[in-house]
């Protein structure tokens, strides 16, 4: 390489502590990153790709050290520098863009105020200069309005503007290196497009080198010159983009891989009596209606995916086929026969054929009970299961879901991972012997590998019982492992539907279209030529 | 000189609390198993020492008439009697044995308080976690009607009501129950505001569980932490509350021994440089803190705040 190294982690090994104990969190990796490089670091959650990035400014948070290695930043050791000296670097040559931007701006605060303080601070420049700044680098993240974005408090812009004026923050002193910490993870992929392509012109702009920390591999591929693999604190390889992509050596990178292979055979269309059909349902808040007048059908051993952005209905419609929200109009039949459209005055037995798992296991499981207990309700109130029937049922349960029964059945939700724990929703529901299964965004908080073991739990599950699912998501990866139709939803309204294969062929739904377009794929080049192919689309229209 | 005394004998009070607490602690620590074993010996020596005295008062309360040398109403020589055997700690304002009315007064001071505060977390807490589950009109009656009682001063309140209902045992526990009840909903009611809009509120609610289900194995575990730890102040202030009403004459009725009335109808004494009428307010004074000890711990493990 020509250009000189601006950073060199020689191997470096960090502990967090556990009661009384260090615990090993990052094994010994080395880490070189040269001037206006963009390294991607890939690995599941827990592999350590956020610690090693935050060891790069040579910090750790809170109950961690680093126990061995040295870091190097620019001829700078910053293990044996002084706090006050790293202090120094961080914000103004070594910057941090973090996973959420609505949880890391201050929401009591000004965008500007926010941008101002690290170049005021470290002396850089003086204030005004500071504003001034700000509205050029708005400019070039493509801000709308950039003179007066500045001016607004961080509730007033969406999730996909915060994020870039998070990033632009961080550029305020033009750093050396930036550290950016799953930034788009958070932001539905019509969104993430657009901050993707800023962040990549403005690294490429001002020359500045960056980590870049994702789980996702299509993003990684558009977005790094290199990719280092990690797995629970070890390098597994490490490579030029282009030949990791093509020639991945390692096993555990190959699985990674091909995860994304994972795929639904197409299924012949389904006939008699749906379990499931949506009216014509209008429903919504106070008087602002969320839904108009959208109608579909799930069959038995099918599954419909709901497709859209957030904020577009997409979960209201589960609230209302639940009965948590009644419609405004239009009515929920159940095999052939129509819901009371309040889940209170649904029977019983209403209530167990439509069963529901949620987002986030962490908030769907009482945090109190144990599994025993979460498992073992639905069973005993529908089935009225006791005493050893009943532990027998639970443990046959967690034997379906794959979790040794013996180990599991007395602990409680905080002493599972986030697989195990959305693996007890799915036993949860399916204690209820239900028909139908509304999943809502169930992967979308888990690592690709994880997930990949819940689809195939679902599908599994699917077939053993004739359940029908209906399965809300915002990612077209998963629609493609699972789905056998497709509905897309936008602004409350089904823009398209039909069986999947037909849903990924043109012509499509303009809607649909920058949907389908908008998901990354493996191909490094990908970005630029979506971005320049709808640049031609918008001058064609011009024209 | 006798500045140096009383220091002297605060460091060693004090050491001896320390100490105290540190045995105990070893004692719960050996006795114990599993998961009660890891959290007390993870407690802090106060909250042990507040767990001792706890223990020793009610100790004294259930075993006082074996401990008391006298029976609680009979008057055994002259009044004021110095602190000589057969009456250790002298005699009262009737000649009624001191050290016996301090025992007795544990037993029916500490029960009442008990029975009180046990009563105005049992209404309290229901009340609440029914008014946050159901919402609505209930939320809306039972919150107006608590923010009515709480805006008249508590002790006002009470004493009004207990001029009204006389003062019998009874009412004095359903008098205070009720202020303090009031005070234990809105608690209840916040904590549970929080839980109830989580998924796992709606998952138990689609399931077509009921309210009461809702509420005893939903809602109550995930807000036991921060009931427990009001419990414990709430226990101290009712406590004060009756002795605060003992000394005004509208709570525990004499001859019942009481701590309290027992530091009023001694009063006189200090004026002699006589201590004993602080005893039974030292005795107070002693629980409270002890109970803080303890409660400070609680919230400490509640608020996730270990380590």
């Amino acid at each position: 390489m020509a250009k000189p190294v601006l950073l060199s982690m020689k191997d470096i090994h960090i502990d967090g502590r556990s009661g009384d104990d260090w615990l090993p969190i990052i094994k010994g990796v080395d880490l070189t990153l040269h001037k206006g490089e963009v390294l991607g670091l890939i690995g599941e959650s827990g592999a350590g790709k956020s610690t090693l990035g935050l060891a790069a400014m040579g910090f750790v948070r809170d109950g961690c050290r680093i126990s061995g290695g040295s870091i190097n930043f620019d001829g700078i050791d910053l293990m044996a520098a002084p706090e006050s000296d790293r202090r120094a670097l961080r914000g103004k040559r070594i910057a941090y863009v973090a996973q959420s931007a609505a949880a890391s701006f201050n929401p009591a605060h000004r965008l500007i105020d926010q941008y101002a303080e690290t170049p005021v601070v470290h002396d850089v420049m003086s204030r005004d200069k500071a504003e001034a700044d700000a509205v050029e680098l708005y400019r070039r993240m493509q801000l709308p309005h950039p003179e007066e974005i500045g001016f607004r408090y961080p509730h007033q812009v969406s999730g996909g503007q915060l994020q870039r004026a998070m990033t632009a923050m961080a550029m305020a002193c033009r750093p050396d290196l930036i550290i950016f910490d799953e930034p788009t993870t958070a932001l539905d992929v019509t969104t993430q497009i657009e901050v993707l392509a800023a962040i990549r012109d403005i690294v490429a702009q001002f020359d500045t080198a960056a980590i870049y920390i994702t789980h996702d591999l299509a993003v990684v591929a558009q977005m790094a010159d290199r990719i280092k693999v990690l797995l629970r604190g070890d390098e597994v390889e490490e490579a030029d983009t282009r030949t990791m992509l093509s020639a991945p050596q390692h096993d555990y990178t190959k699985t990674l891989w091909a995860v994304r292979e994972l795929a639904r055979p197409a299924q012949p269309p389904a006939a008699g009596t749906p379990v499931v059909s949506v009216k014509d349902i209008t429903a919504g808040y106070g008087s602002t209606m969320v839904l108009h007048g959208v109608s579909f059908e799930v069959h038995k051993r099918r599954t419909v995916a709901v497709v859209g952005e957030s904020g577009s209905g997409k979960s209201t419609v589960a609230r209302v086929i639940t009965g948590l929200l009644p419609p405004v109009s239009g009515e929920i039949l159940f095999e052939g026969k129509a819901l009371p459209p309040d889940y209170r005055r649904r029977t019983r037995d209403q209530l167990r054929q439509a069963q529901m798992i949620y987002q986030m296991a962490d908030t769907a499981l009482n945090p109190k009970l144990r599994l025993r207990e979460l498992i073992g309700r639905p069973a005993q109130m529908y089935l009225g299961l006791r005493g050893k029937a009943l532990t027998e049922r639970i443990r046959d349960l967690l034997r379906l879901i794959e979790l040794e029964p013996d180990a599991f059945i007395d602990r409680l939700p905080s002493e599972l991972s986030g697989g195990q724990k959305q693996r007890i929703g799915i036993a949860r529901a399916l204690a209820a012997e239900p028909r139908f299964i509304i999943c809502d965004e169930v992967t979308s908080a888990l690592d690709q590998i994880v997930a990949e073991g819940i689809l195939r739990l679902l599908e599994k599950v699917q077939d053993e019982f004739d359940l029908a699912y209906m399965f809300i998501t915002h990612d077209l990866a998963t629609v493609k492992a699972i789905a056998d139709e497709v509905v897309v939803m936008q602004n409350g309204r089904v823009v398209e539907q039909g069986p999947k294969d037909e849903m990924f062929q043109p012509p499509h739904d303009p809607y649909t279209e920058l949907l389908l377009s908008s998901v990354p794929e493996m191909d490094p080049d990908w970005l630029t030529r979506l971005l320049k192919e709808r640049a031609a689309g918008r001058a064609g229209l011009n024209a | 000189m006798q500045a140096t005394s009383i220091l002297l004998g605060i460091v060693i009070a004090v050491t001896a609390a320390l100490v105290s607490g540190w045995l105990f602690r070893a004692l719960l620590v050996a006795v114990t198993s599993g998961e009660l074993r890891r959290s007390f010996r993870g407690a802090p020596v106060t909250a042990s020492f507040g767990m001792l005295v706890i223990l020793l008062y009610f100790v004294v309360a259930v075993l006082a008439p074996i401990l008391a040398p006298f029976p609680e109403r009979q008057v055994v020589g002259a009044q004021y009697l110095p602190w000589e055997a057969p009456y250790y700690l002298g005699t009262d304002n009737l000649g009624r044995d001191m050290l016996t009315r301090l025992i007795y007064g544990a037993r029916n001071t500490v029960g009442i308080a008990f029975a009180t505060t046990g009563l105005a977390f049992v209404v309290g807490s229901v009340l609440g976690l029914w008014a946050a589950t159901v919402g609505g009109w209930i939320d809306q009656v039972l919150s107006r009607l608590v923010d009515a009682l709480m805006a008249i001063p508590a002790l006002i309140f009470s004493l009004l009501l207990l001029t009204i209902f006389g003062t019998s045992i009874t009412t004095l526990i359903l008098v205070i129950a009720t202020i303090d009840a009031t005070r234990v909903f809105r608690l209840a009611r916040s904590v549970a505001q929080g839980i109830v809009v989580m998924d796992f509120i709606e998952a138990a609610k689609l399931r077509g569980e009921g309210v009461w289900r809702l509420i005893s194995r939903e809602i109550l575990p995930n807000a036991l932490a921060p009931l427990v730890a009001e419990f414990g102040l709430r226990f101290c202030f009712v406590f004060l509350a009756i002795s605060a009403l003992s000394f005004l004459g509208l709570g525990i009725q004499p001859p019942t021994a009481d701590w309290g009335s027992m530091v009023r109808e001694n009063a006189t004494l200090i004026n002699f440089g006589d201590v004993t009428p602080l005893l039974p307010a030292g005795a107070i004074a002693l629980l409270t803190v002890a109970v803080n000890f303890v409660v400070d711990w609680q919230l400490h493990r509640a608020s996730g705040l270990k380590e």
